[in-house]
């Protein structure tokens, strides 16, 4: 479902991803771990499409796709969805109006009719009835005087609605405690299915106890250094990144 | 001097020419008003032409120049009704037409018979004259707006005749909205209004009241505008306020509001049209505990410019205000923004919050911005914020990957700035007619972009 080859990828004329491999198949939750500037979120954003990264070489496809050819907003619509590290306030906008937007958007390019304020209330709330959250975020402007971890909860607020195919989380636990860690990592795992893949980025072993993964990448300096399963995370959290980092130890 | 040119006219030359235009206002239809008020009028247009008209040298005006005005011979205005002053009416007004309470003043005077007044019991609403020959407004007016203050305030008061008369008795509570609809246009010639309004509403008062300033016609004319309002202790008041008129219009006002304590005043003001608008917002917190909203819009295209000249003042203790402005500019349009926040001695625990965005949508669109404090208490919290740019590209990249395409995200954000301040419209009428303006002038600007 999604197969990356060899992707090198620069921002600002310095190269942060080396060439990546990985292949992620139908209903899998791959973690990519690894310590700060190692590129992980360069990977989440380059999947997203933001424009501020170039990339030289290499090939990304999903679902038979080229995916880098795509504009952000073809590869929301064909299910592809990154929740950010750092989300976006846009003022005056509420959430319930952003989101019905957005759905229209994707709902436009499929021949589907567009959802009216009235029936989107009816979606929205059966939407919040899969992930048990309540309505709370929706009347305010999106991310608008939200604290991090409102901000982090409308992400997956979005991605309960919009359905993706593929979901990119960025870095979605930083910044939360325990209790908020758990409530966001309890909707993520409702939203696990059969037809939905995941790529969880993460700096912290401790939302693999919550969000449990098929498969573990360690990136360091732009490569993936080591693949593995579940345990891997374990055994990170043991002895840090840094045993990763000489080449002589891998394998 | 004889010969000269309509651009190269002075503004010496205009002040003059409007002495002579009040000496014969003051001779003709004017005379029959109360010797107060004449003494009034007198009084101002003294001050008027001992001040002249500001330049850019005035610190308070560096940014906006009158020249225009000042370089157009205006005539007095008509109150002539036609079919076209209807329509307008029918256009921006809200509610059911049988029970709706809505006053129009054409060119500055009260017409009765284009409004729509059953009037609840302990609420007035009419002609200033009529107020003005009953005493109503004797002790108040030219109390509040102060002459001094501003040029045009004292030209305004120097031709005061007529304009809305609003009185809420103690302890009423007005279930719809007041609506004040201010109708211009010019003539052949250019024209000038100059409508005065006051509005009182007594301890326990509350009331929402909208003022529509509205043009027909192609005709270049002048809406020189003041509004006076008094709120009583624990008085709650709504103002909003529509600035629509006709594109080749000018457009100067002073609001100047003083409140008793514990009185809450919200105001929301929106500018769409003219061509060059200085509109003066003067707020005066005077009893404990009052509190006071000021919000306001500019969306503007094509060579508009509109100042917006805010001044909170804190003059009593435990008094908290919310100040947002914000401005979207397309094409050559500037915006200009200046907030005042005054904290008198004594004026101890005043919350101050005032924030400014302004969002630039072509290159030549130019926006600035002046916060200006003045505290002279110790115990106070004041903060301001603004804000100056195109769309921000980091919003643009979160809204795309969410599926909406790149004008799609535009529009969106871009109505977001209008969007926060229609979000404080809480009649909800008001609020659609308000929201399709704004709707229809970002689609402009789209169809411009994309063409």
């Amino acid at each position: 479902m999604l197969e990356i080859k060899n992707l090198h990828a620069s921002a600002e004329g310095t190269e942060i991803l080396h060439g990546i491999n990985l292949s992620v198949g139908k209903g899998e939750v791959h973690a990519i771990m690894g310590p700060n500037g190692s590129g992980k979120s360069t990977l989440a954003q380059v999947l997203a499409g933001h424009p501020g990264f170039e990339v030289t070489q290499g090939t990304v496809t999903y679902e038979g796709q080229d995916l880098l050819e795509m504009d952000p907003e073809d590869r929301a619509r064909a299910g592809v969805f990154m929740a950010f590290q750092y989300p976006v306030e846009i003022r005056g906008i509420t959430n319930a109006y952003f989101l019905r937007s957005a759905v229209n958007a994707i709902r436009k390019t499929q021949g589907l009719p567009e959802y009216d304020p009235i029936d989107f209330l009816d979606v929205l709330a059966q939407k919040l009835r899969t992930i048990g959250w309540d309505d709370s975020l929706m009347s305010r402007a999106v991310n608008e005087g939200f604290s991090g971890g409102e901000k982090k909860r409308n992400e997956i607020l979005q991605m309960a609605v919009l359905e993706p195919t593929l979901a990119v989380l960025d870095e979605t636990d930083s910044g939360l405690d325990i209790d908020a860690l758990k409530t966001v990592a309890d909707a993520v795992n409702k939203l696990r299915g059969p037809e939905r893949s995941m790529v969880v980025v993460t700096h912290y072993q401790r939302l693999l106890n919550y969000i449990v993964p098929d498969y573990v990448h360690v990136l360091a300096d732009g490569r993936i250094v080591r693949s593995g399963g579940k345990d891997l995370a374990l055994e990170l959290e043991d002895k840090g990144y840094d045993w990763l980092r000489e080449p002589a130890v891998v394998r | 001097m004889t010969a000269m040119a309509p651009q190269t006219r002075r503004a010496e030359d205009a002040v003059a020419q409007l002495v002579a235009d009040h000496e014969a206002f003051a001779a003709n239809g004017a005379a029959g008003a109360p010797p107060w008020v004449q003494e009034l009028r007198a009084g101002a247009i003294r001050q008027f032409a001992e001040a002249g008209f500001p330049t850019t040298k005035d610190e308070e005006w560096r940014f906006t120049s009158v020249e225009p005005i000042t370089r157009t011979r205006f005539a007095v205005a008509s109150a002539t009704v036609s079919a076209a002053v209807r329509r307008a009416v029918d256009e921006v007004a809200v509610g059911e037409p049988g029970t709706r309470l809505v006053a129009v003043y054409v060119n500055g005077r009260f017409v009765s018979e284009l409004s729509s007044l059953a009037l609840p019991a302990g609420v007035t609403v009419g002609s200033l004259a009529t107020a003005a020959a009953g005493d109503q407004v004797h002790q108040h007016l030219g109390q509040i707006a102060d002459s001094r203050a501003n040029p045009f305030t004292a030209l305004n008061t120097a031709f005061v005749q007529d304009g809305a008369f609003v009185h809420v008795a103690r302890n009423v509570a007005v279930d719809r909205p007041i609506q004040l609809v201010f109708v211009s246009f010019g003539g052949p010639e250019p024209t000038v209004s100059h409508p005065r309004n006051f509005y009182r509403f007594d301890d326990g008062a509350q009331a929402s009241v909208i003022e529509q300033f509205v043009g027909v016609g192609d005709g270049p004319y002048w809406t020189n505008a003041v509004t006076e309002t008094v709120l009583g202790e624990n008085a709650v008041v709504d103002a909003y306020r529509v600035q629509r008129e006709c594109d080749n219009a000018f457009h100067t006002a002073t609001s100047q509001s003083r409140q008793g304590r514990s009185s809450v005043y919200t105001s929301v003001t929106f500018a769409f049209g003219s061509r060059l608008t200085r509109y003066d917002l003067n707020a005066t917190l005077d009893g404990e505990g009052a509190e006071c909203t000021i919000n306001g819009l500019s969306v503007l295209r094509d060579e508009q410019h509109v100042d917006f000249h805010t001044t909170l003042e804190h003059a009593k203790p435990h008094c908290p205000s919310w100040e947002v402005f914000n401005g979207v500019y397309d094409d050559c349009s500037r915006g200009v923004f200046s907030g005042r926040i005054i904290v008198r001695p004594g004026a101890q625990r005043t919350d101050s919050k005032q924030t400014n965005n302004n969002l630039l949508l072509s290159e030549d669109a130019r926006a600035d911005s002046q916060p200006q404090l003045e505290i002279y208490a110790d115990d106070v919290k004041c903060t301001h914020g603004a804000t100056l740019g195109p769309i921000d590209p980091k919003a643009m990249f979160y809204l795309r990957s969410r599926g909406l395409d790149e004008e799609a995200a535009r529009n969106l954000l871009t109505f977001g700035f209008g969007a926060e301040i229609l979000n404080s419209v809480s009649v909800e009428e008001l609020r659609t007619q308000l929201d399709g303006i704004v709707h229809a002038r970002l689609d402009e600007s789209a169809r411009k972009r994309s063409s």
